[in-house]
């Protein structure tokens, strides 16, 4: 662009934070209307069965109390499996609310009580009564495991993994150096501060306004008129502000079947929001059992990597993860064999949790170098630069730019990785053990076909839309700062329009995607408003600009000025009174290019350190110390992408740590079920993270030149304290959370 | 959460009378009251809020110490100059448990009569002997991490989530309670109660009995002391296990030992005998560990908390060894000392 850029790669705070932290923005839960009915979901008590009977007279005879819907009276909706298929959904028979008598998981929604009021309707749904049959169940993997299987169908964006190369095997066997182990992490539930929730507006003749709690506004308005049979005119929703999401927004949830099937057969507006007990009930991080077994060579050359999984899923839907191809990908290696099995518990499909997969897999691979640098008596870098790879090598395609190795340099050196000595328990401090670890993270770019619409009137606003979301990342903020650039504007002057379904089709915001697309779809929107513009300008009479290529302005202070003369300028107003409109409006979509996928990958990457203390005595690990040093192309904004990974970065803490979902195997239930026995880190538990961004240019991974940072902050991370647990205390924790049992 | 009928306390009388009929439920701050009301493990017919009533000073009394009214919020209690002063070991306590706005909210006698935080009892579509007795106690062979290592039973295996009461306990406070049958003070040791077969009752309180105040010995031990919690994150946590330990010495050798214990039992759990042995004994490492394998002697796992016997063993001793050395544990401070 020929403009100089004054807020692109500045460190703009969120255009939103004002009505954020006034209250002024409203979430899904907090929109209301004009005879709001409210309803309370009733979630089963059993893990696999059927629903007897449901006893609802003493419910619907509190005063109050508008309906009570169950299986046995719900509206009639679609009954192919497919029309429940949203844009995210894994193969599978997706989970149909109140569809029948039978029972999937426990904590499934039973029956919806709807009421006058939200005390009303909690009251009678505590007065439901219902009778089960119940079945065995099983929600234990390990016992599954012996069943497990390789998906009959892919998930869509979820590549299976590559055919063997080489003989891993036989290299295993020759190779002197070995390390094997098996890797586990606890189940984790996403716990974003806003519960699922959607309030949905009777807007009369059938028309539907709902404001959801989803990743993405077009996901849900497609679900919807998919599910209930009702034409995409009448259904409109919207997602302002999302409190966060981690992934559990992706898929629509039983909520916004429930409310907008009420609010069908009642004909009024109703909200029906989920407690956190119930969001503890669906939506998780699958317990994934890992085996990696690396061989290498004396110079720590990689000779042999096989990496095995078997990840839990549901009984109705094969949810997949790419888990296993990162350890074929991130390192040169000859001999590679990975596998990716499921096997079925009676529990909820589980959901992508913020990088699903990469977090998982890339915690057992970099775990298991730091087994093997150890064997091969090497420098944890070392040995990852010992088989350091410029292309993809399950694909044998080049990375479009890949600044790892800077990654490791700047994160060493900010770390003190100098400090660490390279004999496990040899550094103490008073009580405590000393240790540092490191590994590396890698997420995939990508570019996702997303339309943008931008519009430009005379007196130099602008406004910039599509139906992207912001679910607490800075979409907005970053759209606001690609679009001032376009035309020269303040921040103030640019209103960002996106979260509803009406505006340009764009994907759910999820995969660390959105940046770089619905930015792209931006600027290429602008541009395309830019040309119009100047053809107007082009087109007044005795034009200062009559011969002036686009390359040849600068658009700022309302004008366009000829950049090597600024006397000859016409201003916004002038083109577009010359071109007889009141406004220029383009819309223009970004989309991968094909020709670049053929040759090229595109990655982001991490190198992540970590300092950790443990109290010998009483296994308490603090980890005073975290650096991410992240390669992720163009930063649009250095303090929002800085948020980002902290974000993930204690999200990998609390992986490494704390988090754990635990399952009653015996009720098939997961029993922790709120924010003060599910451990996420505390303020008391995060130290010092040190997040810095490596220069990377890049101008194939998108137009902007952004590959995205949503994710990339937890990938390693768990390795890097684990593997800083290890060089404390002598101790390899291969199963998460380090909890302090594990180590005393 | 179930209707129920909202009654504002004009006396003690009145609210005594009223918590005599058992689907009544005495309100102060709420802040454990409230969530089980709404997740429907409690659910009276009357709730009597008894917030004002004037049970909010903290007095001196005769003997020297401090009596604390059943209304005085955690966070008062706990930054109050004399409890500061004089029984820093208590404050510690409080501070060490909930969060700033919980502690602002609860009240010193709602704080002795808060319920478990087991799983179980919390989910009403599982069996809990403590809700519903006669159910089971799936937690015997579920998940288990958090439950009791000690005085538990086959009905129960339930810990008293407070850390206030362990201070208390090591403190040997007094409860002033007042019923329809008059008032009478009860040990703090008497006040909780273990499991046995009726884990449906936590405390001795007699029906209608309500607790009016805790009174505090002269002696707070405000020289040496500690309260150390460990717990699954720093903050906002309850305990797996937590160490109120509390010395006076004289010349290297402890005079008298306090010694109580939070997240391992149905009860704050005092020994008496354990303190005993320390005695007269140096403040070495080596008395203290003598004194946590006497207070361990009969403790019994489970399949996931079997590790909390180790772990309170070692936490004994660094807790003695904190007091015994006058650093006590701070609760602000990022890390265990």
């Amino acid at each position: 662009m020929p403009s100089a850029e004054h807020h692109i790669g500045a460190p703009r705070s969120r255009i939103d934070g004002p009505a954020k932290v006034t209250g002024a923005a409203r979430y899904a839960a907090e929109h209301t209307a004009p005879d709001l009915a409210y309803g309370i979901v009733v979630s089963g008590a059993i893990a696999r069965g059927r629903i007897r009977s449901v006893y609802a007279a003493a419910a619907l005879a509190v005063p109050g109390v508008i309906q009570v819907f169950t299986h046995e009276n719900r509206r009639r909706t679609a009954w192919l499996d497919y029309s429940y298929k949203d844009d995210v959904a894994p193969p599978g028979a997706p989970f149909r609310p109140l569809y029948d008598a039978e029972i999937h998981y426990s904590g499934q929604p039973v029956a919806l009580v709807v009421a006058e009021d939200y005390e009303t309707a909690a009251y009678a749904a505590s007065l439901l009564a219902i009778d089960y049959e119940v079945a065995e169940h099983e929600t234990d993997l390990e016992a599954q495991r012996a069943y497990a299987y390789v998906p009959s169908k892919k998930r869509s964006g979820i590549p299976p993994p590559p055919s063997p190369r080489g003989d891993a095997e036989k290299a295993f066997g020759e190779a002197p150096l070995h390390v094997e182990g098996d890797y586990s992490h606890a189940i984790e539930h996403h716990n974003p501060m806003e519960p699922h929730a959607s309030t949905v507006i009777w807007e009369g003749d059938g028309k539907l306004t709902v404001h959801d709690k989803i990743q993405g506004s077009q996901n849900s308005q497609r679900y919807i008129t998919s599910v209930f049979g009702l034409k995409a005119d009448d259904v409109r929703v919207m997602n302002a502000y999302v409190g966060g999401a981690f992934g559990s927004g992706l898929r629509p949830h039983y909520q916004l079947f429930l409310a907008v099937m009420a609010a069908l057969e009642l004909e009024r507006s109703i909200k029906v929001v989920l407690t956190r007990d119930q969001m503890f009930t669906f939506s998780y991080r699958p317990h994934t059992l890992q085996t990696v077994r690396l061989a290498a060579d004396r110079s720590g050359a990689l000779r042999s990597i096989r990496h095995d999984a078997v990840a839990g899923t549901s009984r109705y839907e094969d949810y997949q993860e790419n888990v296993v191809n990162w350890s074929g990908m991130m390192y040169h290696c000859d001999n590679v064999a990975l596998t990716y099995t499921l096997a079925q518990i009676d529990t909820a499909t589980p959901a992508d949790m913020r990088a699903p997969g990469a977090t998982t897999g890339v915690f057992a691979l970099e775990i298991a170098m730091d087994e093997l640098a150890e064997r091969a008596a090497m420098d944890p870098i070392a040995l990852r630069l010992r088989n350091y790879s410029d292309e993809d090598e399950n694909q044998g395609k080049a990375y479009t730019s890949k600044e790892l190795r800077e990654c490791y340099r700047v994160g060493a050196e900010r770390i003190g990785w100098s400090r660490r000595s390279s004999v496990p328990r040899s550094t103490r401090e008073g009580r405590e053990l000393v240790g540092f670890g490191m590994a590396t993270g890698c997420w995939e770019a990508y570019l996702q076909k997303t339309a943008a619409r931008a519009t430009l009137t005379p007196d130099g606003k602008l406004e910039v839309a599509t139906a992207s979301s912001d679910i607490g990342t800075g979409t907005y903020t970053i759209l606001a700062q690609i679009g001032a650039d376009g035309f020269g504007l303040d921040l103030a002057d640019v209103s960002v329009r996106i979260a509803d379904s009406t505006l340009p089709t764009a994907p759910v915001q999820g995969g660390s995607w959105t940046a770089a697309s619905s930015g792209s779809a931006v600027q290429a929107a602008c541009q395309a408003v830019r040309e119009t513009l100047l053809g107007h300008a082009r087109g007044l009479h005795r034009s200062p600009l009559a011969n002036a290529g686009i390359e040849q302005v600068e658009f700022r202070d309302g004008r366009i000025t000829f950049a090597s003369d600024p006397a000859r300028f016409v201003t916004f107003a002038d083109a577009m009174r010359a071109g007889g409109v009141d406004k220029v409006e383009a819309e223009a979509t970004a989309a991968p290019s094909v020709v670049t996928a053929l040759r090229y990958v595109s990655y982001t990457h991490a190198a992540v350190f970590a300092e950790v203390r443990v109290d010998e005595e009483l296994g308490i690990v603090r980890a005073v110390r975290i650096v991410s040093a992240v390669a992720a192309g163009r930063i649009l904004n250095p303090k929002t992408a800085r948020s980002q990974i902290l974000g993930g970065g204690v999200m990998g803490l609390g992986m490494a740590l704390h988090e754990e979902t635990m399952m009653d195997h015996n009720l098939g239930r997961f029993m922790n079920h709120n924010l003060g026995e599910y451990h996420v880190p505390a303020n008391a538990d995060v130290h010092d993270i040190d997040v810095v961004f490596v220069e990377e240019h890049d101008d194939k991974v998108s137009p902007i030149g952004v590959k995205g940072l949503g994710e990339i902050g937890i990938v390693g991370t768990a390795a890097a304290i684990a593997n800083a647990v290890y060089n404390a205390t002598g101790k390899r924790i291969r199963d998460l959370p380090i909890t302090l049992d594990k180590l005393l | 959460m179930n209707n129920f009928e909202y009654l504002r306390a004009e006396s003690l009388g009145q609210a005594a009378a009223a918590a005599a009929d058992p689907a009544t439920k005495i309100i102060a701050g709420g802040t454990n009251l409230l969530d089980l009301m709404k997740y429907n493990v409690e659910r009276p017919s009357r709730v009597v809020d008894i917030t004002r009533l004037p049970l909010k000073d903290i007095a001196e009394t005769e003997a020297g110490g401090l009596r604390i009214g059943a209304l005085v919020p955690n966070s008062d209690l706990a930054y109050d100059e004399r409890i500061k002063a004089r029984y820093p070991l208590l404050s510690s306590a409080i501070l060490a448990g909930a969060s700033p706005q919980l502690r602002n909210s609860a009240s010193t006698g709602g704080n002795l009569l808060q319920r478990t935080r087991c799983y179980y009892f919390y989910d009403t579509a599982t069996p809990c002997n403590k809700r519903e007795p006669g159910t089971g106690c799936p937690a015997v062979h579920g998940q288990n991490r958090i439950h009791a290592i000690l005085g538990t039973s086959q009905h129960c295996i339930a810990t008293h989530p407070s850390d206030m009461c362990v201070a208390l306990a090591a403190l040997a406070a007094t409860v002033h309670v007042t019923g329809p049958n008059g008032s009478r003070d009860i040990a703090f040791g008497d006040f909780h109660r273990l499991p046995g077969d009726a884990p449906e009752i936590d405390t001795t309180l007699r029906p209608g009995e309500i607790v009016t105040a805790v009174e505090l010995p002269p002696e707070g031990f405000a020289a040496n002391h500690t309260y150390l919690k460990l717990r699954d994150r720093l903050s906002y946590a309850f305990a797996l296990v937590s160490v109120a330990a509390a010395l006076r010495q004289e010349g290297g050798r402890v005079v008298e030992a306090r010694l109580a214990l939070g997240g391992v039992a149905h009860k704050p759990w005092r020994d008496e005998a354990a303190e005993a042995m320390l005695a007269g004994k140096p403040a070495s490492p080596e008395s203290f560990a003598a004194a946590a394998d006497h207070l361990l002697r009969d403790a019994k796992g489970h399949e996931h908390n079997a590790f909390k016997i180790e772990l309170a063993r070692r936490a004994i001793v660094r807790a003695l060894g904190q007091a015994a050395a006058g650093t006590p544990q701070s609760q602000t401070d990022k890390r265990i000392r």
